[in-house]
């Protein structure tokens, strides 16, 4: 079997990497020592049981929250050395809840670029809500939408910064499966097209299986594994 | 001064505010049907109130004759308790009562230095002390207001503000909507109380000043004159206490700090 725990082993072109990440709040250990890269184009699935420091490792990525020790490398870069608002426009998050924001969902995908002074012509609103299925949405007020249309409206949302990396933090979870399995195909041919790598955070072992060739096992804040999607699973959640 | 304790008005007025208590505990006891339970909170409060009068009507007897000196030191004193009390509720910030001091003390004292300043309050204690009281205790109201609107603000919307930063905003942006809102309710009942002057309510400084026999069109106005200072009061202490409030919720790195308590030390759901 070709897991591992550490990811120092990988290769070096990684978009995102961690090394020794861990955050500690009080004597609770969220996050232990975990290192993992993400190349290019890839997709890692990171599951494990409830309370496994998931969502929080995630956090870390675009600090969110901050490393009580370890780096994260965006581009070999330390992200230290970027400003918060500039790493989080390369590393985009996407969340369990849409969060959007009161308005129309133009206004919602305009909101990121906006804050970079970056302008966005209307072809462009056209392509993104073409990409996540939403054609002709762009002046349909927020509360209007499903659950599902929300989400992607979110997804839109994010990648109207054009990160580098994507980090899903169970986005899928509150939607029925159709739904689910559209938000999964579009991460897949998105990652693909845009070449982004893409963290996601999931509960469901199906799910993981379906669109991450490779899979992170985390429990109590700690790898346990790190390899090919089907023997992570194999070994930690045979049913 | 103990001749007072035994006045016939003494006597008669504490028994009066006994029956006055009395009918409230009543209306407290009947919240009680809408799953409001202040009984024990309304008993102390009563309590409190009762005895803090008391000692400030006796105190004030001897210290309205003192120097100006005084009166600085007694409205220093009354900001530092406004500080105290507006900031009680949050527990759960340990910054509450830093944010309540400085905000209190930037509203009420730009008031009263304003009226000063203007001649408009005159620089005599037995003026300065219960005008700059009311404006005070105004600016602590504001202050609190201001904060608990902010507050819950806040926690109610951690995702649209988290998901704001992740899109790469200031936090000022992020939490801008929630700012606007906490300064409006803070100044809200102050536009109401100047709004209805005199329609719903005549303010007990005109009427005091008409029974001791000032012009009724001078006591209108200058009563107007220190609503308009309660509300410059209000306005200095909601802004004051939600921009220091503001930067402190969030980390130099643009991660936001207060958060529900019941919530992990990651602000999510630990998983």
């Amino acid at each position: 079997m070709s897991m591992q725990t550490d990811g120092s082993h990988e290769k070096s072109t990684a978009l995102i990497e961690t090394r020794s990440l861990s955050r500690k709040v009080g004597d609770r250990t969220l996050v232990d020592n975990v290192s993992v890269s993400i190349a290019q184009g890839e997709i890692l699935a990171i599951t494990g049981p409830s309370g496994a420091g998931k969502s929080s490792f995630l956090r870390l990525i675009n600090r969110l929250d901050e490393p009580s020790s370890g780096l994260v490398l965006v581009c070999g870069q330390d992200y230290t050395e970027i400003g918060p608002s500039v790493l989080r426009k390369r590393v985009g998050m996407v969340m369990q809840a849409a969060n959007l924001f009161p308005g129309s969902v133009k206004q919602n995908l305009l909101f990121g670029p906006t804050q970079h002074r970056e302008t966005v012509t209307d072809g462009q609103i056209d392509a993104l809500l073409s990409q996540v299925g939403l054609t002709g949405y762009e002046n349909h007020d927020v509360t209007t939408l499903s659950g599902g249309e929300a989400q992607r409206v979110s997804f839109a949302r994010t990648l109207a910064n054009m990160p580098d990396v994507l980090l899903l933090d169970e986005p899928t979870s509150a939607l029925d499966e159709d739904t689910a399995r559209g938000i999964e195909r579009l991460v897949v041919d998105i990652a693909a097209e845009r070449k982004m790598a893409c963290l996601i955070v999931t509960h469901n072992v199906a799910q993981a299986a379906r669109i991450a060739p490779r899979t992170m096992y985390l429990v109590n804040g700690k790898v346990t594994a790190l390899g090919p999607t089907k023997e992570v699973l194999d070994a930690y959640e045979p049913h | 001064m103990l001749t007072n304790l035994i006045d016939p008005e003494v006597i008669t007025v504490t028994i009066q505010a006994a029956f006055a208590a009395a009918l409230a505990l009543g209306v407290v006891l009947i919240c009680r049907r809408f799953s409001v339970d202040v009984l024990a909170e309304t008993r102390i409060s009563l309590l409190r109130g009762l005895v803090q009068m008391c000692i400030v009507g006796l105190l004030l007897a001897v210290l309205l004759k003192g120097s100006l000196m005084i009166g600085v030191l007694i409205l220093l004193a009354m900001v530092v308790a406004a500080a105290v009390t507006a900031s009680r509720r949050f527990t759960d910030i340990p910054y509450a009562f830093e944010v309540s001091l400085y905000s209190i003390g930037a509203g009420g004292g730009s008031a009263i230095a304003f009226m000063l300043v203007s001649k408009s309050l005159d620089a005599n204690i037995s003026v300065l002390v219960p005008v700059g009281s009311m404006i005070i205790a105004n600016s602590m109201n504001a202050c609190a207001q201001a904060m608990e609107r902010f507050r819950a603000d806040v926690y109610s919307h951690q995702g649209q503000i988290e998901a704001a930063l992740c899109l790469g905003a200031e936090p000022s942006v992020s939490a801008a909507p929630y700012i606007q809102t906490a300064v409006y309710a803070s100044l809200l009942p102050r536009l109401d109380m100047l709004k209805s002057l005199g329609l719903v309510w005549i303010p007990g400084v005109m009427a005091g000043m008409m029974v001791s026999g000032s012009s009724p069109l001078y006591a209108g106005i200058y009563q107007f004159l220190i609503v308009v200072m309660i509300l410059i009061a209000s306005g200095v202490s909601g802004m004051g206490v939600i921009t220091l409030m503001q930067r402190r919720t969030f980390s130099s790195y643009g991660q936001l700090q207060l958060r529900p308590s019941r919530s992990t030390a990651s602000g999510t759901k630990a998983s």
